[in-house]
């Protein structure tokens, strides 16, 4: 590593970004006529340090074994790893081992839940607070991911229960002002974002969670967004259930995280059954392991979650706080620079309170002279070097709300510079000017 | 990159005067595409005079969202089709198609996709061929409603 471990005096210190970098190989090669790549996509996927990748390939290379399975030496060591990082995940988001799933992806921990609550139909009477049906409510927001909506929309489908959700306000904020209302007697879970993937919301989880235990709602955070960038402790915020993703946290690609307080896993009904998750097996019925292995059906992921360990480490070295501070400063030169271009309209709070590193923004209004089109301002950013997502960013819905088809995302972590916000805002000039547009 | 490599001339005086746009009455069958990436959508409605596969393309009207190679796609597109025989219009589409799909690699025939050859610099970007092809997928759709309904009856 090389930058200072936490604990020390250099704890409150800014990051030395320059060395930090020296840790992504990628970071240093070039794009699209040998432009200098500027990486402002970390909102969809994170880049990966050496100390990740060398934790993949160290593991495959010396201790590579099906985990929890067999009792040979390598069998022995991938379940250390494999148990050794699940200790060290659970301990970043301020939780227990036992109370960690892994999944492939967020995604698929959303559904697990979502799954596990259908599955509740036909299980037992310890299960009772995870059935739905008709006249039950499910709430979300209209400021939610695709992965966090859609799950939750099928399940209000299997079982008849009622989907509602909050409003956004114009300045991209929750809009809770209906929350007596929204979240009531009825309502039996509440899938709420920590942090939005377009508009860089931090939403007032305490507010939500206080409500929803009042009415005896479960809470389910989608915190993608939120635990790669700041310090995050499940625990504290007292949510019952919370995801994230690991290749958003400069770990690998397929592996997710599942966080569940541990009264709920140990009773809520599996979602994929098979080998691992089980206690006994009969040829016509079976008993299931205790959580978290109730939960991980099959021959799990193993070196992605050795990387994902290792990534935690290295967040862990580098500070969360500063790590957070380092991307305020920089969303607050975004806020700065970007209105300053005639036209240019950010899609989510200028005030850089409750707000983390994605800025999202349109160039003028669609049938006007100034309008420049998400995808085509885009391909002009991709031909300066500038990496940045277009679309609506699996937030359809959020979209609508803001009366826009798509948006151009920029989105920072812990490696970016100042200097690339100012080639963002350089970029987005070109594209004025290239498309005649100023 | 070389930005005027996609985006030539001809696509952008398209995007900026797209020709037929709007939609129109009458019209034999309409289409609704969308992009899903990138929540991009058109509605297409075409006129047919004359039976089945020998019939001729009338009209062509549209109207949606879009970037300024989906919007100069699709007027490009009515320049291409209108006025002629459906059989005709339907290779066009074919051949602008195979185009797109070729990574740059196929080389067009400027006889048939006339200022169409604009968009073989969008078929470098994978990235962009769906935006040039959303049009052309509403119109082969609409199009083909109509003419089994001919065919059917």
């Amino acid at each position: 590593m090389t930058v200072q471990p936490p604990g020390t005096a250099a704890d409150a210190a800014p990051l030395d970004v320059a060395a930090l970098r020296a840790d992504f190989p990628i970071l240093q090669r070039t794009v699209r006529d040998e432009r200098p790549l500027v990486y402002l996509d970390s909102g969809a996927t994170s880049q990966r340090p050496r100390q990740v990748l060398d934790a993949e390939r160290d593991f495959l290379e010396h201790s590579n074994a099906a985990v929890h399975r067999g009792a040979h030496q390598l069998a022995e060591e991938a379940t250390d790893a494999y148990e050794g990082a699940r200790e060290k995940i659970a301990g970043f988001v301020g939780v227990d081992a036992g109370e960690v799933v892994f999944t492939k992806n967020a995604t698929e921990g959303v559904n697990l839940v979502a799954y596990a609550m259908s599955n509740a139909a036909t299980a037992g009477p310890e299960a009772d607070r995870f059935r739905l049906g008709p006249g039950d409510e499910v709430v979300v927001t209209e400021m939610e991911h695709h992965a966090n909506l859609v799950p939750w929309q099928q399940l209000c489908q299997r079982t008849g229960a009622t989907l509602r959700w909050f409003g956004v306000t114009d300045e991209g904020r929750l809009d809770l002002s209906d929350l007596g209302e929204v979240v009531n007697d009825r309502t039996r879970l509440v899938a709420v974002s920590h942090q939005s993937n377009v508009l860089g919301t931090v939403n007032p989880t305490a507010e939500i969670v206080e409500r929803a235990h009042r009415v005896g709602a479960l809470v389910v955070l989608d915190a993608c967004q939120s635990v790669p960038h700041q310090p995050v402790d499940f625990g504290a915020l007292g949510v019952d259930f919370a995801v994230f993703s690991g290749h958003k946290m400069l770990g690998p690609s397929g592996i997710g995280v599942l966080y569940g307080r541990r009264e709920l896993l140990e009773t809520m009904p599996p979602f994929l059954t098979g080998g691992s998750m089980i206690e006994l097996v009969h040829i016509d019925r079976s008993t299931f392991a205790e959580p978290p292995q109730r939960f991980e059906a099959g021959v799990p992921m193993t070196s992605q979650v050795v990387g994902l360990g290792a990534a935690v480490d290295y967040l862990s070295a580098v500070g969360m706080d500063r790590v957070a501070a380092h991307e305020h400063e920089l969303v607050q030169t975004a806020l700065e620079e970007l209105p300053r271009i005639e036209g240019l309209r950010i899609i989510g709070p200028t005030e850089n309170r409750d707000r983390g590193g994605a800025v999202s923004f349109v160039l003028g209004e669609p049938g006007t002279d100034g309008y420049v089109h998400p995808h085509d301002l885009g391909q002009v950013l991709d031909g300066q070097g500038v990496q940045a997502r277009v679309g609506h960013h699996c937030a359809w819905p959020l979209h609508r709300r803001m009366g826009i088809p798509a948006t151009v995302r920029a989105s920072f972590y812990l490696y970016n510079e100042q200097h690339e916000v100012k080639a963002l805002a350089d970029a987005v000039r070109e594209a004025q000017r290239f498309f005649g547009a100023a | 990159m070389q930005l005027e490599q996609m985006y030539q001339e001809i696509i952008l005086d398209h995007y900026r005067s797209p020709h037929r746009h709007g939609l129109r009455e009458p019209y034999d069958a309409e289409s609704f595409q969308v992009n899903p990436v990138c929540g991009d959508e058109i509605t297409l409605r075409v006129r047919l005079t004359g039976q089945g596969r020998d019939a001729t393309i009338e009209d062509v009207s549209y109207a949606g969202q879009g970037c300024s190679i989906s919007q100069a796609a699709v007027s490009v597109l009515t320049d291409l089709v209108v006025g002629r025989p459906v059989e005709e219009a339907l290779s066009t589409e074919a051949a602008f198609t195979e185009m797109m799909h070729g990574r740059g690699k196929v080389e067009p025939d400027e006889d048939v996709l006339e200022d169409g050859v604009a968009f073989a610099g969008v078929a470098k970007y994978p990235a962009r061929v769906k935006c040039a092809l959303l049009g052309w997928m509403a119109f082969k759709d609409a199009v083909s409603r109509v003419v089994d309904e001919v065919g059917a009856s």
